[in-house]
């Protein structure tokens, strides 16, 4: 096939190294070169939906969170809809930016997004999948973004039916995608880079 | 949707091609690399979408790192540079709207950043952070000063080569990418063990952003070139899309 010949190699990646804020939240790093941060609210106005907050931190092999971490989110709105031009199927919230940045805290590695909750959008194969929010992590010692996925403990029948969940045999290793509600009604999302419990990553 | 072959739009990531997770004479990797295969999946819409960013966002001098953190008339200090490039998918489509956000050192080697150690002198006159979005036809261009090289905490002796960080969103969260662009001739890249990290001499030569006479401007500055492929979509997916985005 010509276009095989033709195809060129995507750029590879490089760790974003201890000093991403400078490029990508110049405010939390006190440069005030951009008027905000981008990423920084993802609710623009009164949105649809149930209003969720998630809250987690990385941690690395050893255990310690890592204090310079870089977490974007990116999800559907409340009706499954995306804020974005591949959007085929209809409108998405207007009040709903649908993408997150956060650095994590300096001093406890803690991450913190005010969203909603994301609807169902379909599989490749047109069936539902569980709500999900795609999670991106980028930090110093990390060669190339890791890609996870937030789903929500409480979907229990969403989740078994889920094309990519229903696939993880082991137990454990599905509990990792899975948020837990608190008695505050945060949904706790921590994510392992190793160890017994580290995080399922995805090659997506 | 309920077409199956609206799925799996992005062509599947060259694990082999891009860099291990795990280098490990790149320390902060041994802790910090996930040790399980990761799960591999075709796209579906969670990730052949991507957030907007309109050119409105950018302001007068975003792209330009010699003055957006300058005191009025006056500028960084350091040899100044023009950095330009076109932003392509796998297929050679120019991506146009793609947000790119560069960071770098000053010309001493040094960050604007609170984590920073190197004795080198902060420029009072230099941020460090620019953004830019491709034009149509998926050119980009900024303005800054050459970063120096810098010590880094790693082994006894470690060196990186001078550097500008990129940062780039494509037209679906499948693309999203963070790189490095280093500068042609500089004898600290084959010492680099983040460098290092890259699989092999074409993946380095990639990320080696040449001089370019052509675009040099005379009594002012010199530029560099530095061509970004981003994941390639499949044609049927842009055959069978409507027009207008």
């Amino acid at each position: 096939m010509t276009e095989e010949n033709e195809r060129l190699k995507e750029s590879p990646s490089q760790t974003a190294g201890p000093y991403v804020h400078i490029g990508c939240t110049p405010n939390f790093t006190g440069i005030a070169t951009y008027e905000t941060d981008l990423g920084a609210l993802m609710k623009l106005g009164p949105v649809t939906g149930q209003e969720i907050t998630i809250e987690g931190a990385i941690f690395d092999g050893d255990g310690a969170p890592l204090l310079d971490a870089l977490v974007e989110i990116w999800q559907a709105d409340a009706n499954g809809l995306f804020n974005s031009a591949n959007e085929m199927r209809g409108a998405s919230d207007p009040n709903f930016s649908g993408w997150g940045r956060c650095p994590v805290d300096m001093e406890t590695g803690e991450f913190r997004f005010e969203t909603v909750k994301p609807g169902r959008v379909p599989w490749v194969d047109g069936s539902l999948q569980a709500p999900h929010i795609t999670m991106w992590i980028v930090a110093r010692g990390i060669n190339i973004g890791l890609q996870t996925r937030i789903y929500f403990a409480d979907e229990v029948e969403a989740n078994l039916s889920d094309p990519i969940l229903s696939q993880i045999d082991d137990r454990d290793r599905l509990t990792s995608l899975l948020a837990n509600e608190d008695e505050n009604g945060t949904h706790r999302f921590d994510v392992h880079l190793q160890g017994p419990r580290e995080t399922v990553f995805f090659d997506i | 949707m309920n077409d199956a072959k609206a799925g799996g739009m992005f062509l599947p990531r060259d694990r082999e091609w891009q860099p291990n997770a795990l280098a490990p004479d790149y320390k902060s990797s041994i802790k910090r690399s996930p040790k399980s295969k990761l799960l591999s999946f075709p796209t579906s819409l969670s990730e052949e979408t991507s957030p907007i960013f309109g050119h409105d966002i950018l302001g007068e001098f975003d792209h330009d790192l010699i003055v957006n953190y300058a005191k009025q008339g006056e500028s960084a200090i350091g040899p100044r540079l023009l950095v330009h490039g076109t932003v392509r998918d796998e297929m050679g489509r120019p991506v146009p709207n793609a947000l790119i956000e560069v960071w770098q050192a000053n010309a001493g080697g040094r960050y604007r950043h609170k984590n920073e150690g190197y004795l080198a002198p902060l420029d009072p006159n230099f941020g460090g952070c620019g953004r830019v979005i491709t034009a149509d036809d998926g050119t980009y261009e900024f303005r800054t000063i050459q970063p120096g090289p810098y010590p880094w905490p790693n082994g006894p002796n470690s060196w990186r080569p001078a550097h500008i960080h990129f940062s780039i969103f494509g037209h679906g969260f499948a693309q999203r990418l963070i790189t490095q662009m280093y500068f042609e001739g500089d004898t600290l890249i084959p010492l680099c063990p983040i460098v290092g990290a890259l699989g092999s001499q074409d993946a380095v030569d990639i990320l080696t952003a040449h001089l370019d006479m052509g675009r040099t401007i005379p009594m002012d500055m010199c530029a560099y070139r530095f061509d970004i492929v981003l994941r390639g979509a499949k044609q049927t997916y842009f055959e069978n899309r409507s027009e207008g985005l």
